[in-house]
């Protein structure tokens, strides 16, 4: 028995700190070396920040140039899938376009009126507009996030947030000096108050690490077959970090599943935006 | 003289293969997103580590992997060390397998594999939860981990293949 437990040891003593001929490391050090950066990277002292700011932004631009030919075979899949659904695009579009001039008309009046109601109760909503590049996409099983090409030497802040066209797709959560990092709405991590509407009910979306999200903390009737056909959920507002009604998705037959209006694996430009809620002009 | 001075290149690239291997699944976090397959993604970088500080541990050292580890971290974007932590626990469980077995054999590896992944797994969404408390997909983590144990077999043919040919070159 302590024949036994001496060899485990030994076993144990030589795998940690014993070093092969052509390792220059031992395993342990390593290990303590790892364990010693994720204590620091806890604090937020300047110097470690810096540190993290530059390691960010080299792996970032190596990242990008090295995940190219990944991307090239990512785009060349998205076109054959293009090609083969493209006589159902076709019919879908079609019906799309019928209907856009009717909803244009109806659209001009409902703005215009909105700007009217807004100057009666001296509110006014601005929005500061930067165009970026989706360097990283890497949409791993543990996080959701996109790497942009803006960062803070472009004014970008933490919590702004990312909209595809005129879809909400997620918010900044790290800034480094070029780039910056976003979560996308899909990640578990990701919950913004949302207005289902009809019928203009509050909720929660949250991510749920796939590719679609889901309704939480809303009211029972909710539950309760309110909604018959299809509903689309836009940002109440609320925390003052989104304008209210940009689009984020639609639930169909009173499911809890949110389906985003922006395909997140399709990203390549979008745009970063702050913003700001106040009252007058 | 041109085909000397292509075998020596032939070497050296095929010696540094499991480096460049690894540093570009970190850069590009190889996980076949792109075919769009709900649940599908396995850890090439875990089956890499694996195979290669187990059977030839002189062509994927330590450092390398700590670095590799906190590239990942940064390209995923969780916080810096937890990749290089687990990768080097693979390395330590590795290293115990070298110490104790005399003869190596596939099954016991593969055996021994899947007790690693859910170690390192259990390890990782533990740090990820209960100290940095991000919210994780456990469901996620299983399959992957299932996954990865399921492509052990096909890697370890191809990889076997790779090291014969590297030990062959050396002994020539």
């Amino acid at each position: 028995m302590v024949k036994g437990r001496d060899d485990f040891v030994i076993a144990l003593r030589s795998a940690f700190f014993k070093k092969k001929d052509k390792q220059k490391f031992s395993l342990i050090s390593l290990i303590v070396l790892s364990i010693f950066i994720i204590v620091l990277s806890n604090f937020n002292f300047k110097p470690i920040q810096l540190v993290k700011l530059g390691i960010n932004e080299l792996i970032y631009r190596s990242s990008y140039i090295l995940s190219i030919p990944e991307n090239k075979i990512k785009e060349a899949t998205s076109k054959f899938k293009l090609h083969l659904e493209l006589y159902e695009n076709h019919q879908s579009k079609l019906i799309q376009i019928e209907n856009s001039d009717e909803i244009k008309v109806l659209n001009n009046i409902l703005t215009a009126e909105n700007k009217r109601l807004r100057e009666l109760i001296d509110e006014s909503i601005n929005s500061e507009e930067i165009f970026a590049r989706v360097i990283i996409d890497r949409e791993s099983p543990y996080l959701k996030s996109i790497v942009l090409n803006r960062g803070s030497k472009d004014n970008v802040k933490i919590g702004m947030a990312i909209m595809d066209r005129n879809y909400l797709v997620g918010q900044i959560i790290e800034v480094n000096y070029s780039n910056s990092r976003a979560l996308l709405l899909s990640d578990l991590n990701s919950k913004i108050p949302v207005i289902i509407q009809p019928p203009f009910l509050q909720a929660v979306a949250s991510g749920t690490g796939k590719n679609y999200g889901i309704i939480e903390y809303t009211k029972d009737e909710y539950k309760e077959n309110q909604i018959e056909k299809e509903a689309v959920v836009y940002t109440s507002g609320l925390g003052g970090i989104f304008k209210p009604g940009i689009p984020v998705g639609k639930i169909t037959n009173n499911s809890e599943q949110l389906t985003f209006f922006s395909d997140f694996g399709q990203l390549s430009f979008v745009k970063i935006v702050e913003f700001k809620i106040g009252e007058g002009q | 003289m041109a085909s000397l001075n292509k075998s020596t290149f032939f070497r050296s690239f095929l010696s540094y293969l499991p480096i460049i291997l690894l540093f570009f699944s970190v850069f590009n976090e190889f996980d076949f997103n792109y075919l769009k397959l709900d649940y599908f993604s396995f850890n090439f970088i875990f089956i890499l580590i694996f195979f290669w500080t187990l059977r030839n541990p002189d062509y994927l050292g330590y450092f390398s992997i700590f670095l590799a580890g906190i590239v990942n971290d940064v390209v995923i974007g969780i916080p810096i060390g937890i990749s290089s932590f687990c990768y080097l626990l693979i390395c330590a469980i590795t290293s115990y397998i070298r110490q104790i077995t005399l003869s190596p054999k596939f099954i016991n590896d593969w055996l021994s594999f899947i007790v690693a992944v859910f170690l390192i797994n259990s390890i990782q969404v533990t740090i990820l939860d209960l100290i940095f408390l991000y919210q994780v997909d456990y469901m996620s983590y299983l399959i992957n981990s299932g996954f990865t144990f399921l492509f052990y077999p096909l890697f370890f043919i191809l990889f076997n293949i790779l090291n014969s040919k590297i030990s062959l070159k050396k002994n020539d």
